[in-house]
């Protein structure tokens, strides 16, 4: 069971082929036996996976189920469970039960989804490698050692093990087409304002977007037509229709006009990487699209002003844990500021404190000016490339990521080779736009490689329907890390 | 910059860093300011300041109550509370 997408699960169970009860139990026994070789779970939560299967069942048999019900997926640790652990990979949040649903969680949970558990990821969503979470690296199960990306690491590798049907992820800089490149999957990064971001952990709130990890565009479209929509609750969510995004996943990609950066073939791109990427550019010709050179000049821009804005907004949202009101709180303080400093330094790991002091920095007296200001200017530049690009081009296409996944320990020590990782994705949020990692193949070392596809404001429907016509023409995505 | 001003700026962070990690710290801090160093060679003359990916403004709504009074609840996951009340170390005298 645990092979099929989640289109074929629907089917399985509208026919009665097996119960939402028996693939829940197939999936809670598969992260019993497999998941001590990879971590991608912080916790499981058998009993109410059971419960909510148990109804699943009861709806399905009355014939009121919409698509996802009965399907087991599992939440990134940063959405917040009622009654469940949400951590954010960090010690701060070990403790912390939240009293409320994240808005995804609860549309998921209405749509009959099945919460398998919560996925592993980098300390409050800071890293590109799943190293620096509290609860110990995750290994991908292609290679277990290497990284899975980061920083919806867990959430990655749960799937590429097949250890959930769906996940969800959520992405600042590249957290979900990362790791959805080094695990083979499908990761979606929706427009800035496209799905809720009531009740995720905020690390830069100008930036972070959720969005849905699965092995096929299609599953994708049908998790984007329940976690998407406009919420009252989310002061930055986007009233903005929200089309049927399976309903136009088979149209044509004839005259489609594809954009490809130069900037993205440059110096730092990995060889057996731009071969891939190449081999699918062509697959795209045969399909119909068109290619044209495009340029998005100020994409050398992107890494220095994300390492600004993001901690910049980081030190404000992360502000928040005083060991006050919830988290963690240190032993017998000696007064308030012993008890805000050392809870604090205990409750942080140290990628978390390092972005806390570079925003702190950057939004100082004196400084605020020569970098966060500096730094908004060049993200407007970024974003008039794209919009330059756009009037030319339907979707752009390139890599995710400079190499496929690295070694475990590679680059932990260095911040600043861990920040390059991500010069590709990083101007999507930065713009705020949608973008899409999907399969493209596996280099000589057997590594799956991710195509990053990027669209328009609110394109999420034309991206689907481009990643899916590629599905339907290679086998890709089909690959799978364990042969079981 | 120095080891004093990762120690100052660690203050305005509320953040305590052990005195045998401040060097790494620095370090690390101005290696991360050396790579954002490279906007300065942008021009950015007359470009108004991006804050918003949809240049979108806050969104007012009419001034109801609309949420209940959850305290008990939001309470719940407190290290410290007694009468609904926060406790943290004596601040007054």
């Amino acid at each position: 069971m645990h092979q099929y997408t989640i289109a074929e699960l629907i089917t399985g169970l509208r026919e009665k082929r097996f119960s939402s009860t028996e693939l829940t139990q197939h999936y809670l026994d598969r992260i019993h036996t497999l998941d001590k070789q990879f971590n991608s779970y912080i916790s499981v939560n058998e009993e109410q996976a059971l419960a909510s299967a148990l109804k699943a069942d009861e709806r399905i048999a009355k014939g009121e189920s919409g698509d996802l019900c009965g399907i087991p997926i599992a939440h990134k640790d940063l959405f917040c469970t009622q009654g469940v652990k949400t951590s954010c990979g960090s010690k701060m949040l070990d403790n912390f039960i939240p009293p409320y649903n994240a808005t995804i969680v609860e549309n998921l949970a209405n749509a009959g989804a099945v919460t398998l558990g919560k996925t592993n990821m980098d300390e409050f969503a800071m890293g590109s490698s799943n190293e620096s979470s509290f609860y110990g690296a995750v290994k991908n199960p292609w290679d277990t050692n290497t990284v899975p990306g980061g920083s919806s690491g867990g959430s990655a590798a749960a799937i590429a093990a097949q250890l959930a049907a769906a996940t969800t992820g959520s992405d600042t800089g590249g957290s979900i087409r990362q790791p959805a490149s080094f695990c083979g999957l499908t990761g979606l990064k929706p427009t800035y304002g496209r799905v809720s971001r009531w009740g995720m952990v905020a690390y830069a709130s100008s930036l972070d977007q959720a969005g849905p990890m699965t092995r096929t565009a299609e599953d994708a479209a049908i998790m984007l037509n329940t976690m998407a929509g406009f919420d009252a609750k989310d002061s930055t969510s986007v009233d903005e229709a929200k089309p049927d995004y399976t309903a136009t996943l088979n149209d044509s990609l004839e005259g489609l006009r594809i954009g490809v950066p130069e900037e993205y073939f440059q110096d730092g791109l990995d060889n057996d990487v731009a071969t891939l990427i190449q081999s699918a550019l062509a697959e795209y010709e045969k399909l119909g699209a068109t290619l044209h050179t495009i340029s998005l000049p100020h994409t050398h821009l992107a890494v220095p002003a994300y390492y600004v804005i993001a901690p910049a907004e980081a030190s404000a949202n992360l502000s928040r844990f005083d060991g006050v009101r919830y988290g963690h709180r240190c032993d017998n303080p000696s007064d308030l500021m012993d008890l805000y400093k050392r809870s604090r330094e205990e409750g942080f790991g140290e990628e978390v404190k390092r972005r806390i002091l570079v925003g702190a920095y950057a939004l100082s007296a004196g400084y605020y000016d020569a970098y966060y200001r500096k730094a908004q200017q060049v993200r407007r530049l970024i974003k008039q490339d794209f919009v330059d690009a756009f009037k030319q081009v339907d979707v752009i296409a390139g890599p995710v990521a400079p190499t496929p996944a690295f070694g475990i320990g590679a680059k932990s020590k260095d911040p600043v080779s861990m920040y390059l990782e991500d010069i590709y994705t990083l101007p999507t949020n930065l713009a705020g736009l949608c973008g899409i990692s999907i399969p493209c193949g596996l280099t000589p070392n057997k590594q799956p490689v991710g195509l990053q596809l990027t669209g328009n404001y609110f394109a999420e429907a034309k991206l689907l329907n481009v990643a899916h016509q590629f599905q339907q023409q290679t086998d890709h995505h089909k690959q799978t890390a364990l042969n079981d | 910059m120095k080891h004093d001003d990762i120690i100052a700026l660690a203050h305005l962070a509320r953040i305590n860093i052990n005195s045998d990690m401040v060097d790494d710290v620095t370090d690390n801090i101005n290696n991360i300011l050396s790579l954002v160093d490279q906007l300065q060679q942008a021009d950015t003359d007359g470009v108004e300041p991006m804050s918003h990916p949809l240049d979108a403004s806050q969104r007012l709504r009419a001034d109801e109550v609309t949420e209940k009074d959850q305290r008990d609840s939001l309470q719940s996951v407190s290290p410290a509370v007694e009468s609904g009340l926060f406790l943290v170390p004596q601040v007054i005298e």
